[in-house]
């Protein structure tokens, strides 16, 4: 068996963040929850996660602010936009910033975890 | 409720709503008569007053230029008798002042004196010499009348008391016209002897001929008693009675108006003579003096009139134009007014919408997650009884979270794609893959669409996932308001050089004035128990996000029609 895959999940939504990360680990993935910019920032400095699940609304630093600077530093890290707050101007924002995809909660987490597996695959190929 | 209708017209015209829309017809009317009252007075109060006004300085100018002449002639004519008189007294006074009675008692003197006379005189007839008691005592002419007597006739005293006589005109013996005058040789003894004689009044025709007026008029000369003195066209021969009244007055010319034989008007001019009671008489009837003012009159009464219709037709054409052209002015900026009002409403009512779905996903997010780890947890374990149950509710929380997301996403405008996709593209083609997937309700339900699309219609570009949706949910609605049977006609066309038009004309049950006005807004469905009433919220999202716009009207019972225009080539994207 491969090396687990870490997974940064960053949302302001707490409830959610923690029970996501929690179905998640169930299927074998390592997480890390961060509740807001500063927290998500740190931890990929501490640790470089496979992939970013990234909200985009949030207070202080918010998800577009992250994702410019983790794409800045480390670009090889996929992101994928997570957010209720979803409007086109916001997908087609976060794609131009660099972001993998994006989704719209509440979102299917099979259809999450086909994205993740992607974005990898994605990254792991350039 | 005139005063109604003034509280109306002070409002501003933007606060006009459906239920004035009688008023504001009669603002219109009410605009239109107040115009054409203005203009008439404004154009007709100053010609009619001008018309008038020439009117009266026309007629006073023509009656003092057609009297005036008839006055001068009269005087004139009574001036030639005066100086004619005055000359023939002047001739008789010298020959009784150059010669004593004696000498002109000798009868062959006195006919060297007529002879004399006659031949530098024209119209003398006769001279003779009367005594102190009457008596004529010498005579030259053509009669038998030394020895008669005047002692008893009027003349005669007449000449003792004034010195000098003119008759009237009198038959003489040989029965034609004559005039005799008379003057007095007082001696300084106080005794006196008279020197008669009597002309002819072939003179008198020859003067009164000069006062020619026309065709129509007449001159004549009369006595104080009214006995024509000559011969007149309408009142008879020298010495009849004229019918006119005499107007004897001793100094000047008078006119007076009166009615002539066979009741016609005359003007006539009445000129007296100073040295015999005659009065010159010229007259002319009214109608001839008067034909050229009713004439002038005529033609300024006609030109007038017509004037007058030339500017009633021209302020009623006028204001008719100007009044539609503001009306439909107005209309226009109405119309365009309401459209920007229901745009604004249907676009606030989706930020709203977009903003509840935008708070509503994240707690369902977590409902979400809870209940898929309740799900991961539940299927995992081995050695719980109630597994089946708890399975059965997960799922049906988690289905109706999968509800909810579909009413929140498709809220969102959300389709699959994120991004509008522009490419060229066929509108007819689209149309016809969208008919593709409806065919078979359509054939099932024996609903006829005819496709009446443009050959030529010119490539646009656009997204064709997106058209498709929009072309989806308008055909699912045309065909579900439409009875077995029902025809839906699609046409295609270039609509300007910038746009193409597609109209979806169904004839099925349509829509009430009221549907019609919420047709667009979210959640607004006539589909009892299921629709979401989002479809065409959605379809019109779309169509503003591809530049474009759609129209409805409909007609309960008749059907509706969609009519749709996109750009060729968009200029920008709209944002969703």
């Amino acid at each position: 068996m491969s090396k687990k895959v870490n997974i940064l999940i960053v949302d302001d939504e707490e409830e959610f963040a923690i029970t996501l990360a929690e179905r998640l680990n169930l299927r074998g993935y390592n997480t890390r929850v961060e509740n807001d910019g500063e927290g998500a920032l740190n931890a990929v400095n501490t640790s470089l996660p496979d992939v970013v699940v990234l909200d985009v609304k949030m207070p202080g630093i918010d998800g577009f602010e992250v994702l410019k600077r983790i794409k800045s530093e480390y670009p090889q890290v996929p992101v994928i936009l997570l957010t209720g707050h979803g409007a086109t101007k916001d997908g087609i924002k976060g794609m131009e910033l660099g972001a993998y995809d994006y989704l719209i909660k509440p979102v299917d987490i099979t259809e999450l975890i086909e994205k993740m597996d992607s974005a990898i695959e994605a990254s792991k190929r350039k | 409720m005139s005063i109604n209708q003034e509280n109306r017209s002070k409002k501003p015209i933007n606060a006009y709503t459906f239920d004035e829309f009688e008023g504001v017809e009669g603002r219109y009317k009410k605009l239109k008569r107040n115009m054409r009252i203005i203009m008439l007075l404004v154009s007709l109060v100053p010609l009619s007053i001008m018309a008038l006004i020439n009117y009266n300085e026309y007629k006073r100018n023509l009656k003092t230029e057609i009297l005036t002449p008839l006055r001068n002639l009269a005087s004139k004519a009574a001036h030639s008798f005066d100086l004619y008189l005055e000359e023939r007294l002047s001739t008789i006074r010298f020959i009784a002042f150059a010669h004593n009675l004696k000498e002109l008692s000798e009868e062959n003197n006195l006919k060297h004196i007529f002879w004399a006379l006659s031949s530098q005189y024209k119209g003398f007839i006769d001279l003779g010499v009367i005594d102190e008691n009457g008596v004529q005592v010498s005579y030259a002419g053509p009669y038998k009348l030394k020895g008669k007597i005047y002692a008893q006739q009027t003349w005669f005293q007449e000449v003792i008391i004034k010195g000098i006589y003119v008759s009237d005109v009198f038959l003489g013996y040989r029965k034609f016209p004559h005039v005799a005058i008379a003057v007095l040789r007082r001696r300084e003894d106080g005794s006196f002897w008279i020197l008669r004689a009597t002309l002819d009044t072939k003179k008198f025709e020859d003067l009164i001929g000069a006062v020619y007026l026309g065709p129509d008029s007449d001159a004549f000369l009369i006595n104080k008693n009214g006995i024509l003195q000559t011969p007149s066209r309408y009142y008879g021969n020298v010495l009849e009675k004229c019918s006119l009244p005499v107007s004897l007055t001793p100094t000047g010319t008078q006119l007076t108006k009166a009615k002539g034989p066979g009741n016609q008007e005359l003007i006539v001019a009445y000129a007296p003579i100073k040295h015999a009671e005659y009065i010159v008489v010229a007259l002319r009837p009214v109608s001839v003096l008067l034909k050229s003012w009713y004439t002038l009159k005529g033609e300024m009464f006609f030109v007038l009139f017509l004037g007058l219709i030339g500017i009633i037709l021209a302020v009623v054409r006028l204001t008719d134009l100007m009044v539609k052209r503001i009306q439909a002015a107005d209309a226009k900026r109405e119309a365009a007014f309401r459209q920007l009002q229901h745009s604004h409403k249907l676009s606030s009512i989706g930020k709203l919408a977009a903003g509840v779905a935008h708070e509503i996903n994240n707690p369902m997010a977590i409902i979400n997650e809870k209940a898929g780890l309740m799900r991961d947890i539940v299927e995992s374990s081995e050695n719980f009884n109630q597994k089946e149950k708890f399975l059965e509710l997960i799922n049906s929380i988690l289905e109706s979270v999968d509800r909810m997301k579909n009413i929140t996403h498709r809220l969102l405008g959300f389709a699959k794609r994120i991004e509008v996709q522009f490419e060229e593209l066929n509108i007819n083609d689209v149309i016809k893959e969208v008919l593709g997937f409806l065919e078979k309700e359509a054939l099932y339900r024996n609903i006829e669409i005819r496709l009446q699309l443009d050959v030529n219609l010119p490539r646009i570009y656009s997204d064709r996932g997106q058209l498709q949706q929009v072309f989806l949910n308008i055909l699912t609605n045309s065909i579900e308001a439409v009875q077995e049977d029902g025809l839906i006609i699609i046409t295609t066309w270039q609509e300007g050089a910038e746009k193409i038009g597609i109209s979806i004309q169904d004839n099925g049950c349509g829509m009430s004035k009221e549907t019609l006005e919420h047709i667009f807004e979210p959640f607004f469905t006539t589909k009892k128990g299921y629709g979401t009433g989002l479809g065409l919220s959605i379809t019109y999202g779309i169509i503003k996000k591809l530049g474009g716009d759609i129209y409805v009207t409909s007609k309960e019972s008749v059907g509706t029609t969609f009519t749709l225009f996109f750009p060729i080539k968009p200029k920008n994207v709209v944002e969703g």
